[in-house]
């Protein structure tokens, strides 16, 4: 079990307190007509499923609400750093 | 009854407290400090089990969580049936009741036994896979014979009637094991101030030191391990949990500890104790101090009762005051194995020889055994022993050097137990349970924990280091870097002198050789509690099976309750050595929690029952049970399903039910609908965004229906949004999507429009909500109320806030019926009271409730969507019929706008909803049933859609249907066939899913 530092309550709590909600960064097109179907399926469906460094949205759900961004290594589950969003990840994947 | 093999001095049971204990219906007397096993070697029981295959007599072979064989079925009554208990961890109680768990009639005859014998031959490894495949139909069958055979013991079938629970815990330093090297670490870590937690799976601390005749500081071991234990517990910030087995290593630190309470005081726990308890634990550092099991060495016929692993020899006679036999033949690879001949000898009994495999070992045991005079047989093995329910005596004969023939002669020595080491393995199960892989090591002959990126510490045994002074050394070392690393100064400890012993080096043998090639050889076995053979592992090699973890599965070696403790790296070994390579090479399974069993009452703990998750009562819950409603699970919610009257039938109290709200007046508790709440001054902006239909013109005090659709521009969930203010909304969703939709409207919010300025809460439990719908809900509403509820006044798709009942309300003039409704709003405080007045104020009208399973209906007849019944996440707006409700005006791209619009959307022919009416009006046709368009036609048939509502309409006099079928909305008038499981054919209309008042003039009056 995950234990998790929540970059809006500035504290490590449990996994059980949030939800994964998948890949993180994964913008909505502003134009989505402007997208092809193939485009807008990539936007859709297609995720990464790295064995390594991963980037992920998170919820703390049980506890402020709020959504953040993890970097996490899916073979180790180190969590190498949480960060806001809006906020660019400073651990990345080579 | 005698205790025949017990010592009259020694050992750290009180010969003044006897216990009474039952085994196989047998009474027996053993001592308080007693395990079920020591008690019953103390007795003289040999055979214990029965063998899962091959149904040999099988003997206690170890004295810890390893042990395979002796595996027993404990409770005095039904209800306190306990499955899988290792005799060897259970410590004995008066009155405790046991049996062997296989065995038919029992285990000293058995009938499968002579199966076995005849068999042997007959079941290869991999043979349940080979002969119980064909044919499938029969599998049922062959699995009950095999699990019946196998002897794994029975679950109760009475309710356990003991209390479990879970604790969570924190600390600094979570030492795991608490033998020389866990308790110097401890002692270590807690006078530094480290908050500490120490767990220990046996009764009391000290690990191998209670096995063991050691001096510390001149004195018995046992004084040290007092002085430890009695300074640890004065620290406010140190938990000793003895009895207590860390089962799991998981994530970032945190652990599981199975603490077993009052297992070691009778069937059941004393009244007011909880039973046994899971911690769970997070620890800023951990200390692995878990030791080694012994291996024993695998050569013919090894599972006759008799044979053991030296330490658990010398672990009875010198704790338990027990010798497990009369003549002992040793065999070993390394020094270790000697002392249990120096006890054996010490306790006053026959050591017949000491059978090394290594042609010269010169260390301090070797000497202490050559002092003494025993027999010391070199270079030679013991390759084969007689006997069935017990050894009668052992073969003998020299061993190549490399340990992989037989040469010269065989001799014959009479003994009845032979205790053999093979070297020991550590303990390395927890750290493997984070993911990081063992490591081999020559000169330990065992695998090593794994590089980790746990904050994990290891010390003693599990390190390969099985002299007491090194891991009391290790242990404190690892307390000084906890220490370190929580921030805390190094404390002052100084350790006990013990005498190091000098140790020559061990030889890596693991498979003894026979005379004849191992296939003919008499059973080698490397796991007695899956019966796998030497001869099993290198057939599987053959068979093709390279990878260990596939020849574990094809084997199933390693599969047993003790999950291989003793036999895996046996096994491995033998695996190498058919495949010509390295046990490196080959490499080794790795371990997952649980480390041992553990009963489900610990998994469970609280949680069970009435605690098994949380049910979610509306303030009107009580009216609905005094009224006899039956119930339906939405979510967690409870919710009237119907309200049977006196010697109704489900069907007649629906008819009843919607006949009174068509022709009267109906009520229905509808306050578990989710409500969101939403402010600020883009709110409006948003509704637009995440609804596929207009919100920009929604007035004040007006209310409209929405469908919501993801990306993919399907619908998951729909619902009434009201305007209560230019920047205040509340929205209603179904009740199941309520947690889904308020989490939605988050992420779109806080990752996607952070600049829209609008909040969201969740209201869904501060109000309650009573919807009165009928002709007559207007004349009862206006009982209740000074408002001017006309047509005129309070229009269809109106919200007003008024007073009802007395109280402040928000009445909400929308339908779900089709008839005349009002949904009554009031603070959930006063829900029932509104409620209870609704009722009594409605008595003249014949005000009926009525539960969700009417609302289904009702709202069938008028072709109204349930979002997860009628949708399914493959359906958008369009397939339902609803284009109405989608707005392609809007400036801004609303989610599912681009999605719906995919070619796959538009294409024709997709699955649409539409009604459907059966030839035969008084058949309903099952929820599910698909859709053909010839049911003589060729198969396979064409499934054009399914049912997705279907109900008896009693308004209508004819049974209803909503349901899919290709191209739908262009076929109104055609014919459909659904095809029924047991060959009849229903045959049916496509028609307009608005079966009742197509006009909606009903709700509009």
């Amino acid at each position: 079990m995950l234990h998790i530092y929540c970059p809006h309550c500035a504290e490590y709590r449990e996994e059980d307190e949030f939800h994964c909600a998948g890949q993180a960064h994964i913008a909505r097109p502003l134009d989505p007509e402007a997208c092809s179907d193939q485009e807008w399926g990539e936007y859709l469906f297609f995720r990464k499923n790295p064995r390594g460094l991963h980037h992920e949205l998170w919820v703390h759900a049980a506890g402020c609400r709020k959504f953040f961004n993890m970097t996490r290594d899916t073979q180790s589950y180190e969590i190498k750093e949480v960060y806001k969003i809006g906020e660019q990840p400073s651990v990345v994947a080579e | 009854m005698t205790q025949q093999n017990r010592l009259t001095s020694g050992g750290r049971i009180d010969r003044s407290t006897p216990l009474t204990f039952t085994y196989n219906g047998k009474q027996y007397k053993g001592f308080k400090g007693d395990t079920l096993a020591s008690a019953m070697l103390a007795n003289g029981i040999d055979v214990v089990a029965r063998s899962f295959k091959y149904s040999r007599p099988r003997g206690i072979v170890a004295c810890g969580a390893e042990e395979p064989n002796a595996v027993l079925q404990l409770g005095a009554t039904e209800a306190t049936q306990v499955p899988n208990v290792r005799a060897t961890q259970q410590e004995l109680f008066d009155g405790l009741v046991s049996a062997s768990t296989n065995g038919w009639p029992s285990v000293d005859t058995d009938v499968m036994g002579m199966i076995g014998k005849v068999g042997g031959n007959m079941m290869p490894p991999g043979f349940y896979y080979k002969t119980f495949m064909f044919p499938e139909s029969l599998w049922d069958t062959y699995e009950s014979m095999i699990r019946k055979a196998a002897g794994i013991g029975r679950a109760p079938r009475e309710r356990d009637p003991d209390t479990y629970d879970a604790v969570n815990q924190h600390c600094d330093v979570m030492i795991v094991g608490a033998g020389p090297a866990g308790l110097a670490a401890a002692l270590t870590a807690a006078r530094g101030g480290a908050r500490v937690i120490i767990a220990d799976e046996q009764n009391e601390f000290g690990g191998s030191l209670l096995n063991s005749t050691e001096q510390l500081d001149g004195k018995p071991a046992a004084e040290w391990v007092r002085a430890v234990v009695e300074e640890l517990s004065t620290f406010d910030d140190v938990m000793l949990l003895p009895r207590s087995t860390v089962n799991g290593y998981h994530d970032h630190n945190f652990l599981t500890i199975h603490e077993r309470r009052t297992d070691h005081l009778a069937d059941i726990a004393p009244v007011n104790t909880v039973r046994q308890r899971i911690h769970r634990v997070r620890a800023k550092w951990v200390v692995l101090a878990t030791g080694a099991h012994e291996r024993p060495l695998v050569y013919a016929n090894n599972d006759v009762p008799g044979c053991m692993i030296t330490g658990a020899v010398s672990a009875y006679i010198n704790r338990y005051g027990v010798v497990p036999g009369n003549e002992l033949v040793v065999m070993t690879t390394n020094d270790y194995g000697y002392q249990a001949a120096l006890d054996w000898a010490d306790a006053g009994r026959k050591v017949v020889a000491i059978v090394d495999t290594r042609e010269a070992a010169v260390g301090d045991r070797t000497e202490a055994a050559r002092q003494r005079g025993l027999n010391i047989i070199s270079g030679s093995a013991v390759i084969e022993v007689q006997g069935t329910k017990r050894v009668t005596s052992v073969s003998v004969a020299g061993l190549s050097s490399s340990g992989t023939k037989v040469i010269g002669s065989v001799t014959k020595l009479k003994a009845d137990t032979v205790a053999t080491s093979g070297g020991w393995s550590p303990v390395i199960h927890l750290s493997c349970h984070t993911g990081s892989r063992p490591v081999w090591s020559d000169s330990v002959v065992g695998f090593l924990p794994g590089p980790t990126v746990q904050k994990q510490l290891t010390a003693g045994g599990i390190n390969g280091q099985y002299e007491t002074a090194t891991a009391l050394q290790e242990g404190l070392d690892a307390g000084q870097k906890a220490l370190a690393e929580v921030g805390l100064a190094a404390a002052d400890v100084v350790l006990p002198d013990v005498k190091t012993l000098k140790v020559a080096a061990p030889m890596s043998l693991f498979h003894i050789p026979h005379i004849k090639p191992t296939s003919q050889a008499p059973k080698q076995f490397v796991d007695y509690q899956t019966d796998v053979t030497a001869a099993g592992i290198e057939i599987a090699c053959r068979e093709g099976f390279e990878a260990i973890e596939h020849v574990k599965r094809y084997t199933a070696m390693g599969f047993g309750t003790d999950q291989g403790k003793l036999g895996n790296i046996n096994g491995m070994a033998v695996a190498a050595k058919a495949l010509n390579k390295s046990i490196p090479e080959t490499g080794t399974t790795v371990f997952r929690p649980n480390y041992t069993p553990i009963a489900f009452g610990a998994v469970i703990g609280r949680n069970c029952g009435a605690l098994f998750e949380p049910e979610r009562y509306t303030a009107m819950h009580k009216w609905h049970v005094e009224q006899g409603a039956m119930f339906e699970d939405v979510g967690q919610w409870k919710r009237p399903w119907y309200y049977p009257q006196k010697g109704e039938s489900m069907q007649q109290s629906l008819n009843r039910e919607c006949m009174a709200v068509r022709n009267s007046v109906g009520i229905l508790d509808a306050s578990t609908l989710g409500k969101i709440d939403i402010q600020g001054k883009d709110a409006r902006e948003f509704l637009g965004r995440v609804y596929s239909n207009a919100w920009a013109k929604l007035a004040i005090g007006k209310c409209r229906y929405g469908l919501m659709c993801g990306e993919d521009g399907m619908v998951f969930d729909d619902g009434v949004t009201a305007c209560l203010g230019e920047n205040h909304f509340v929205m209603t969703t179904t009740t199941g999507g309520a947690a889904h939709v308020y989490e939605w409207l988050e992420i779109y919010h806080q990752t996607e429009w952070p600049e829209l300025e609008v909040y969201f809460n969740t209201v869904t439990d501060h109000w309650s909500t009573a919807t009165i719908t009928g002709p007559n809900s207007r004349k009862l509403l206006e009982e209740l109320t000074d408002f001017d509820v006309s047509n005129d006044n309070f229009r269809y798709m109106d919200w007003k806030q008024i007073t009802v009942a007395g109280v402040p309300a928000r009445v909400f003039r929308i339908s779900f019926t089709g008839e005349l409704s009002f949904e009554i709003n009031v603070q959930a405080n006063y829900g029932m009271a509104v409620w209870e007045q609704l009722i009594e104020a409605g008595a003249k009208y014949g005000l009926t409730p009525y539960g969700t399973e009417t609302m289904h209906i009702l709202r069938a007849e008028k072709g109204f969507i349930i979002a997860g019944q009628d949708t399914d996440g493959s359906v958008h707006p369009y397939d339902l019929g609803m284009g109405w409700c989608v707005s392609n005006q809007k400036p801004f791209s609303y989610i599912g706008k681009r999605g719906m619009n995919r070619s796959d959307c538009t294409r024709a022919n997709r699955k649409q909803l539409v009604g459907l009416k059966t030839k035969d009006p008084k058949q309903v046709i099952p929820e599910g049933s698909a859709a053909v368009l010839d049911p003589k036609g060729p198969k396979p048939l064409e499934i054009q859609g399914h049912i997705s509502s279907s109900y008896w309409s009693e308004t209508l006099g004819h049974s209803i249907a909503m349901g899919f079928i290709k191209g739908g909305l262009d076929k109104m008038g055609e014919t459909v066939y659904y095809p029924m499981a047991d060959g009849t054919v229903i045959e049916a209309e496509i028609c307009s899913p608005i079966f009742f008042d197509p006009k909606g003039e009903r709700q509009n009056v």
